[in-house]
């Protein structure tokens, strides 16, 4: 009997992780967003994928089991564990550059490094987000909370159209 | 008193404290003054509640005993709650909810900050993303304090109204039992009066930017950690609890 014996490395599942959307944001994947940690192979037919929340109430947590699981079913492996890993937290720092043109492609502003992450009590008003439309600074804050957990609400003045900016975190 | 008994212990009132405050939160659903409010409520409502599951999670394992965190959240009376008097109270008007909010946000933040430094690594990890969300909860409801304290005589008198009401349950946020004891010894939590001091500073901060003075009461009331609560929790958990107890083992 001949077996099939094409061997699946962890690159093929970290690609295939990749092509997994973020259901809020379907112009980035899971991998980009920086939610999947580990990725370990015990054997053809087992694989444990770590993955950590974006946020504590993230809604989006079990979609994204669920397509993990399937997704690598589909590759043939049998065996797919979801391990939840809080430490370290999660952070819109390990969004790279090419992330964040994808966001601003796609009308959201891109989170500023967490360096910028205001401690104070009040906002500080001094700091304003690009437009990701006409890439013009003359913006205000409309909501601090948005339409997802990771969003704020934002106001261009210049061309006079709201959008959204991804929370730094 | 056993470590592992006393954390389990522990974790609940941590989990309790943000589901109960979650569930409040999350009243306001449709409620809320504008728009934006209505979304910030329910924002800040789920961030509670994924923290309250985190810390449920934790505390099954601890339990071992094949009790789930929905188990937890769901089939527990109200003696077996050990959240906070403060997050149990009904939300009254927006100037409460918020006051409410604003003094939870504030024992919330620099007792997360404490617990970076615990043995623990679960309780670490998850303290340590919810920290960065209730520093956005905190400058949501001191910005909405100040804004009363400065807008119109109304929004004044109703946020003092708020604090005299209030602020006889913030000592019981601080209270500890034999638990906290033996988890200060393990280094795995500490002791709440470390971080009073923080709570203070913060309080003072916007009481002073909102014209707001902390009323003199000696009618203090303590109680939730050892499952001492008022009349508000039982019809709370009531309605909360009605789905999984009318329809034992029902999935969404």
């Amino acid at each position: 009997m001949v077996m099939n014996t094409t061997a699946i490395t962890t690159e093929e599942i970290w690609k295939v992780l990749g092509t997994i959307p973020d259901p809020d944001i379907p112009v980035i994947s899971i991998t980009e967003l920086g939610i999947v940690r580990n990725v370990e192979l015990l054997h053809d037919e087992h694989a444990i994928v770590t993955i950590t929340p974006s946020y504590s109430g993230c809604p989006a947590m079990g979609v994204f089991r669920e397509d993990i699981v399937s997704m690598l079913q589909d590759l043939g492996i049998k065996q797919v564990d979801i391990n939840i890993s809080h430490s370290p937290a999660w952070s819109t720092d390990w969004l790279s550059e090419e992330t964040r043109a994808k966001l601003t492609k796609y009308g959201i502003a891109p989170p500023e490094n967490s360096d910028h992450l205001h401690t104070g009590l009040f906002t500080d008003t001094s700091r304003t987000i690009t437009c990701p439309h006409c890439q013009q600074k003359d913006t205000k804050r409309v909501s601090q909370f948005g339409s997802t957990p990771c969003k704020a609400l934002w106001y261009c003045n210049t061309c006079d159209q709201p959008f959204e900016y991804f929370k730094c975190y | 008193m056993n470590t592992q008994e006393a954390l389990l212990n522990f974790c609940l009132r941590l989990a309790d404290n943000n589901m109960i405050a979650a569930q409040r939160l999350a009243e306001w659903c449709s409620r809320g003054p504008i728009l934006e409010e209505d979304l910030a409520l329910t924002n800040i409502s789920l961030d509670l509640f994924g923290q309250a599951e985190n810390f449920y999670e934790y505390a099954a394992t601890l339990q071992n005993n094949g009790k789930t965190a929905d188990d937890l959240a769901f089939l527990r009376s109200e003696r077996e709650y050990f959240n906070n008097l403060l997050v149990e109270q009904p939300n009254g008007d927006f100037a409460f909810s918020t006051m409410k909010q604003f003094l939870y946000a504030a024992f919330a933040k620099p007792l997360y900050e404490a617990l970076q430094a615990s043995k623990d690594e679960t309780l670490k990890g998850i303290t340590s993303k919810a920290v960065k969300e209730i520093k956005y909860h905190l400058r949501h409801s001191s910005e909405w304090l100040v804004r009363f304290g400065n807008g119109t005589e109304e929004s004044l008198k109703r946020s003092q109204i708020a604090l005299n009401e209030l602020w006889r349950y913030t000592d019981d946020m601080f209270l500890m039992n034999d638990n906290d004891k033996a988890l200060i010894e393990a280094g795995i939590s500490i002791d709440l009066n470390t971080i009073k001091t923080s709570f203070m500073a913060t309080v003072n901060e916007i009481f002073k930017a909102a014209h707001l003075s902390i009323p003199e009461t000696n009618n203090i009331i303590t109680g939730g950690c050892n499952a001492i609560h008022s009349e508000h929790l039982g019809v709370m958990l009531c309605e909360m609890q009605y789905l999984q107890r009318a329809h034992p083992g029902a999935q969404w």
